[in-house]
């Protein structure tokens, strides 16, 4: 038998789960040693050590209504429920709880595409709808609006948007949450909310107001535990009419604070709208390059990147060479030659770069990632390049653990994540350097006054230390809503470092 | 290093000189399809594992540059079996359900709610067919 959630008797357990099968078919409750299993994460930096996060078991239900009925019973008997949309948040925690013995609420089966308006340019979905099933659903319909898939296109478009993620078209649609447009909530007591215009019977304008009037609420359900998101609205970006790019390359290294004000000021001025990219400059003293992509109509497009050639030349030294101009929607030889992700057509060929491979022999097999926000300035990709270099040695003891980093990512505007990822494989005494790895990373960073935007789910305690102004005033924000909103503290316990009263350490 | 390294050879490709056809044609669905052609399938659990394999698979085993489980399979086999699964005539039952409830390296388990029992019966029947 899986483990019992702590704190439950077997006959309240056995009741939960008999009143959990009332509300959803017991085709869709899973109990059993085999069927729980596949809740585990894949990636755990804990697999098969006593402190991996495991669920006691799942329930799946397939409308709003089963999940306020599941939300009901647990809330009465007190069982940690931990809400999942595909349970693909890979690198992030899986399908896993953060808190053992929590029943996993997965809402795979929720899976609808409630609407597209091709006219508004928005989506509203369900959960367990997963990049790939909004694009084919799109696609079928030949409908002309993109989306902005991630890299990996398995994952829920909800619940990537609700833990922070982001994709590679054009902004403002590649900050996920941030181009979301009205939630629907289930809350602990099993209470539906909808948020924004959604909010008004009858309301036409879910989708198209985000704001509605009054106090902003959907904030508090992005990296939380304060309810459980059963529908999401999305902008979508209109087709557009063509893409081109540019690679800019500067001499020197201090060539990149000058390439990084560029960038900052065409970004910030909307000129360059695509996911720029950066590279090199690693060694100390090697050159720094960019990539400078700009979607749009083709004439106002050339005009852009003429404009954001000419400001990258003023740097002594620069090249900047510009790709040709590419017209949507592609051509079938062009499917093959670009980078998918960037023209809204989700794929898994990210995984390409764990998998085994000529390069790569023996593989770990999973990864986490350590990603935190650093200044968007030369100066701060200096200095995070010198700390990196400077700290190696000591994060990992002298050792080769095949720690790749980091990697510059400016995926969102006026954000720098700092990637570096780690191998997590099934061995266990090196998945045990890695967390060593791993934490002192978190805790070198947070004394330059750096932080990450997102966690694993075994670090996120770690993480949300780092956030600690004011003798941890805004975790104890966040405690209070907690309580007043999840009294009894059943939704995700301990998700990004918010603990239920009863399991708070003292 | 690595990763920034493809992300940018990525967007070098975006930037390559790319003939402009005259004719589009309409996107493809993603993941890309298998090859093979389901109308070739007489079986109906095959037929139905043919869908199994095209939404829960085809993303990482297909037939397709870049494609994560093909590029592993070649390396781990170096060609000794054919890399996609497709086109294994060696796989069981068995070994189809241990991969796909277990995974195996990068490749995650999949969940009842993704792939159920009765699905897997079909992907089986279609992997395992007769050639």
């Amino acid at each position: 038998m899986p483990m019992l959630p702590p704190g439950i008797s077997q006959e309240t357990f056995d009741q939960a789960l008999a009143r959990f099968r009332e509300a959803v078919g017991g085709d869709n409750v899973y109990s059993s040693d085999e069927d729980v299993a596949l809740y585990r994460d894949a990636y755990s930096p804990f697999w098969g050590e006593p402190e991996e996060k495991l669920a006691s078991a799942a329930v799946a239900p397939a409308t709003t209504e089963e999940v306020q009925a599941v939300a009901r019973i647990a809330n009465e008997l007190h069982i940690p429920i931990y809400p999942i949309s595909t349970g693909r948040n890979l690198a992030y925690g899986g399908s896993a709880p953060p808190y053992s013995g929590s029943v996993v609420l997965d809402l795979k089966r929720m899976n609808r595409v409630l609407e597209v308006d091709e006219r508004g340019a928005y989506a509203l979905v369900e959960p367990g709808v997963s990049y790939f099933d909004l694009y084919n659903h799109i696609t079928e319909r030949g409908l002309d609006v993109w989306i902005d898939p991630p890299d990996p296109g398995w994952g829920s478009v909800i619940g990537n948007a609700l833990d922070g993620g982001g994709g590679w078209t054009a902004y403002p649609f590649r900050d996920h949450f941030g181009a979301h447009c009205g939630m629907e909530v289930v809350l602990a007591n099993g209470e539906v909310v909808r948020t924004g215009m959604g909010a008004v019977p009858g309301s036409k304008t879910w989708q198209q107001n985000r704001w509605g009037c009054g106090p902003w609420v959907d904030g508090l359900f992005r990296q939380s535990n304060f309810a459980i998101v059963t529908k999401m609205g999305f902008h979508l970006m209109p087709r557009p009419e063509a893409f081109i790019s540019a690679n800019v390359s500067v001499q020197n290294d201090q060539d990149v604070i000058p390439m990084m004000d560029t960038l900052n000021l065409l970004e910030n001025m909307h000129q360059v709208n695509g996911s720029t990219g950066l590279g090199a400059g690693f060694g100390g003293g090697g050159a720094w390059s960019c990539t400078v992509p700009i979607y749009g109509p083709e004439r106002v497009i050339r005009e852009q990147m003429a404009f954001a050639k000419a400001k990258f030349e003023e740097i002594p030294g620069a090249t900047v060479n510009v790709g040709e101009l590419i017209r949507t929607p592609l051509t079938p030889e062009q499917y093959e030659q670009v980078r998918l992700v960037n023209f809204g057509i989700p794929n898994l060929s990210t995984f390409a770069m764990l998998t085994r491979s000529p390069m790569n022999p023996n593989p770990a097999g999973g990864h986490i990632g350590f990603s935190p926000l650093i200044p968007r300035t030369g100066e701060g990709l200096l200095e995070f390049r010198d700390f990196y270099r400077d700290n190696l040695e000591e994060v990992t003891q002298g050792e080769n653990l095949g720690i790749v980093g980091p990697v510059f990512m400016t995926n969102w505007e006026r954000s720098l994540v700092a990637l570096i990822m780690f191998p997590i494989g099934r061995d266990v005494e090196m998945n045990r350097k890695m967390r060593a790895a791993f934490t002192r990373w978190v805790e070198l960073a947070a004394e330059r006054g750096w932080a990450e935007y997102r966690s694993p789910v075994a670090f996120m305690d770690e993480v949300a230390d780092t956030y600690s102004f004011n003798d941890h005033a805004l975790r104890r924000l966040r405690e209070t809503l907690k309580d007043a909103i999840d009294p009894n503290g059943i939704i995700s316990a301990g998700r990004y470092g918010v603990w239920p009263k009863h399991l708070r350490q003292t | 290093m690595r990763y920034a390294l493809i992300c940018l050879s990525a967007f070098a490709v975006c930037g390559a000189a790319l003939a402009q056809g005259a004719d589009y044609a309409p996107p493809p669905m993603s993941p890309i399809q298998p090859a093979v052609d389901p109308a070739s399938l007489s079986d109906p659990a095959q037929r139905r594992g043919h869908e199994v394999f095209g939404k829960w698979c085809s993303a990482c085993h297909g037939d397709a540059p870049g494609m994560p489980g093909t590029q592993a399979l070649e390396a781990k086999y170096g060609g000794q079996i054919p890399a996609l699964v497709e086109e294994r005539a060696d796989l069981t039952p068995e070994l189809v359900e241990f991969y796909v409830r277990n995974g195996i390296s990068v490749m995650p388990h999949f969940r009842k709610t993704e792939i159920s029992d009765a699905d897997l019966d079909d992907l089986s029947a279609y992997l395992t067919r007769d050639r």
